[in-house]
């Protein structure tokens, strides 16, 4: 299937979705006015992808800022996650937040309390 | 003229002032020009980042709210699409306030959300951020209801507001973030 990658801008973060290289990452700054049209095309994606999966999948989430939109957004890209998961895949995500950043901390923390996939908080 | 402006602006501590039409072009460049100011004054990084948080969220607010808003030609000396964004900065904290036009029909709605975000303390707020966050439906804008909240457990203070009565058909309603330096 083809890649997903998205250059960041000051309000949306870098996406790369490379299947072939196992890579699933989006990190930077998440604050756009339609983060409904920004997702469309990660969700998409990840519906792409579900049809066939890698052996593992890690998606690793590595936000500066996001806004209460994305936050939306962000948790319907997890529930995708976690129906691949339940479905049998072998699948994992990430969530790095700055040491010093307890609010990120804090959203991880709503996030995995939400969700029923493995869902994993690294301080860096 | 303008030194009174100057000195009432020095006064109220407010280091940054605007009033007309919000775009998100226009939110854009308030965000970068803050974020250089904060950087330029050697705030704390965490301070920093909470400010940043809330000024996405109280902008974002207010470019949604017009974004939607019903315009209104002919309706005299009021422009509902324009708006007054601030930001002060004191000794001891920052604010972020925003003022726009409201339908009088919708404050009832507006006071009891605010008033309820008010009432939570800490955990309440984390525990309302969740529910609306996983059964809240995304209204179009994508403004999924929780900006009031974040903003208030982000500044970790009570979110200030006010309407002041234009006429029969609006008022102004001003929110004020307060996020401590502390």
């Amino acid at each position: 299937m083809r890649n997903l990658i998205i250059e960041p801008t000051p309000k949306t973060p870098k996406v790369i979705l490379n299947a072939d290289i196992n890579v699933f990452e989006v990190s930077g700054r998440s604050i756009p006015e339609d983060s409904v049209g920004f997702y469309r095309k990660i969700l998409d994606w990840i519906d792409e992808y579900s049809k066939t999966p890698n052996p593992s999948t890690n998606f690793k989430f590595q936000l500066e800022y996001f806004n209460t939109s994305s936050s939306k957004c962000l948790l319907d890209l997890f529930r995708k996650l976690e129906k691949l998961a339940k479905g049998g895949q072998d699948v994992s995500i990430t969530w790095c937040y700055d040491a010093d950043d307890e609010d990120m901390a804090e959203t991880g923390e709503d996030y995995k309390a939400l969700l029923d996939v493995s869902f994993e908080l690294v301080s860096i | 003229m303008t030194y009174s402006y100057y000195k009432n602006m020095q006064q109220n501590n407010i280091i940054f002032v605007y009033q007309g039409e919000v775009t998100a072009d226009l939110v854009s460049s308030i965000l970068h020009m803050m974020e250089n100011k904060l950087d330029g004054d050697g705030e704390d990084k965490k301070i920093k980042k909470k400010v940043f948080n809330v000024m996405v969220e109280c902008l974002q607010n207010v470019y949604h709210h017009l974004d939607s808003a019903d315009t209104t030609p002919g309706d005299g000396e009021i422009n509902d699409r324009t708006a007054l964004l601030m930001i002060g900065k004191e000794a001891s904290d920052y604010y972020v306030i925003t003022g726009n036009h409201i339908y009088n029909d919708r404050i009832n709605n507006l006071k009891d959300r605010l008033d309820k975000v008010n009432k939570c303390d800490k955990d309440e707020l984390k525990a309302l951020y969740q529910a609306i966050l996983n059964d809240g439906e995304l209204s179009e804008k994508g403004t999924a209801g929780l900006g009031m909240i974040d903003i208030a457990r982000k500044s970790g203070q009570k979110l200030g507001y006010d309407f002041h009565p234009v006429n029969d058909q609006y008022s102004f309603f001003s929110l004020e973030a307060k996020i401590s330096r502390n």
